[in-house]
């Protein structure tokens, strides 16, 4: 299975929530619209919260998976109308 | 043409602060921008840190979040869980609530925060789903206007649920938004909110869970203030929160306390917390992992010994040794578990 291209990669490995989501909040809002973000993570916290922010801000989630310890969540670069940054 | 009003809202994930939010956006046109402070005391938050899920497994989702998700609008999840903060939770202007919640200090805190966030951002006002007479102290009329003028946020604070039953806002009285729009709810019922759900397309809001902040929690009151009574200075480090709601703890002397893990979430949290403190485990025998916070004295390391060796796999042993872990170094204390939790229970905070 081929996983999306990342223009950026976050880790945010040994962080809690919500701090990854805080992290990945920031990160998308210095991105481009249609560019990819790999958000790595430890806490499981990520596979719920990232959807839900996606679906919340307009951006779209492509995807999570994990690998031993380590999730990986990708998120293509979706600007609102009318929204901010 | 009148120019669109600006408003920040605080959003809690509750179904007022959804109410609040669909309101100032779809009914007054306001552009929102809406936040919600991380506070460390949120007990969804910490269970999540402990590694505690639901029973098919899954991880509870962010609550702020799942309310942004229902309204289609990006919340900022901000952290003050900062020395400022906790200094005005250990030392509240305003007094504590029943428990360790001292919910004047912490919304004026939060509200004076709010405030810098509108001003840089060229706000007109904050909004909140606050509801007059909702809450005991914090939602009293004098109270919320006490937490307004102390934010600094006299005029500036719209409560939509409520407005009419309070002095207009500026933003009311300059035109920028309809005051009639506003609505008139009071008390503790959710009938008018339901109802107001519905009628405003909100499908899906979280039930009333009896509050979701650790510091209305009385059994985390009791650790909470047992901290603060044992230390020259009122202070509380971010770092101890999730401690003191993790384990069972045990004063075991004025200079000594012990926390004994209870689940798999727990011990991995105590041990992220070792450092500056005593780890302590059964070197024999599966079970807890505990921290003692302090100087103990010898009978005091054999009395914490004894209830680490009760809450394991070696209970029934006459004798199980217990490693002290601290700094590189280990000692070794071999000792007779509690039989009977009588002997050492009165010790729990």
């Amino acid at each position: 299975m081929e996983r999306p291209e990342p223009d950026r990669i976050l880790d945010t490995s040994g962080s809690f929530c919500p701090m990854p989501i805080i992290e990945t909040a920031k990160a998308v809002k210095e991105m481009e619209p249609n560019q990819v973000l790999l958000v790595l993570a430890t806490d499981p916290g990520i596979v719920s919260d990232v959807p839900i922010w996606c679906k919340g801000s307009g951006n779209e989630h492509l995807g999570t998976e994990r690998e031993g310890r380590v999730y990986r969540s990708w998120i293509r670069i979706r600007r609102r109308e009318g929204s901010e940054g | 043409m009148k120019r669109r009003p600006k408003a920040l809202g605080l959003i809690s994930g509750g179904l007022d602060s959804m109410l609040s939010l669909k309101i100032v956006r779809d009914v007054l046109g306001c552009e929102v921008r809406a936040i919600n402070f991380y506070t460390g005391f949120c007990i969804t938050e910490t269970q999540r840190r402990k590694g505690t899920t639901r029973a098919d497994g899954s991880v509870k989702a962010n609550e702020a979040l799942v309310a942004g998700a229902e309204l289609e609008t990006e919340i900022e999840l901000i952290d003050i869980s900062d020395k400022g903060y906790l200094d005005v939770i250990a030392n509240p202007k305003y007094g504590y609530g029943a428990n360790a919640n001292p919910c004047v200090d912490c919304r004026i805190d939060m509200f004076q925060r709010a405030r810098q966030l509108l001003d840089e951002w060229g706000g007109d006002f904050v909004f909140t789903g606050e509801v007059l007479g909702q809450r005991p102290k914090s939602q009293r009329r004098d109270t919320m206007a006490l937490i307004e003028k102390n934010a600094g946020l006299r005029g500036r604070l719209l409560r939509p649920l409520s407005a009419r039953l309070l002095p207009p806002t500026l933003a009311e009285e300059q035109g920028l938004i309809d005051r009639e729009k506003l609505l008139d709810i009071s008390g503790r019922g959710r009938k008018p909110q339901i109802a107001l759900a519905q009628e405003l397309g909100i499908a899906s809001y979280p039930q009333p869970a009896g509050g979701c902040c650790y510091l209305t929690d009385e059994a985390f009151a009791r650790k909470f203030f047992d901290i603060l009574d044992h230390r020259d200075e009122r202070r509380l480090e971010k770092e101890e929160i999730v401690l003191l709601a993790s384990g069972r703890h045990f004063r075991i002397s004025p200079r000594a306390k012990l926390v004994v893990g209870r689940t798999e979430g727990e011990n991995f949290q105590l041990e992220r917390h070792a450092d500056g403190r005593y780890l302590l485990a059964a070197r024999d025998h599966n079970g807890p992992v505990a921290l003692v916070e302090g100087e103990p004295t010898w009978e005091e390391m054999v009395l914490a010994s004894r209830i680490v060796a009760r809450y394991g796999q070696g209970k029934e042993e006459p004798l199980v040794t217990v490693e002290w872990k601290k700094e590189g170094g280990v000692d070794e204390l071999r000792v007779e578990p509690f039989r009977d939790d009588a002997s050492f229970i009165q010790l729990r905070i």
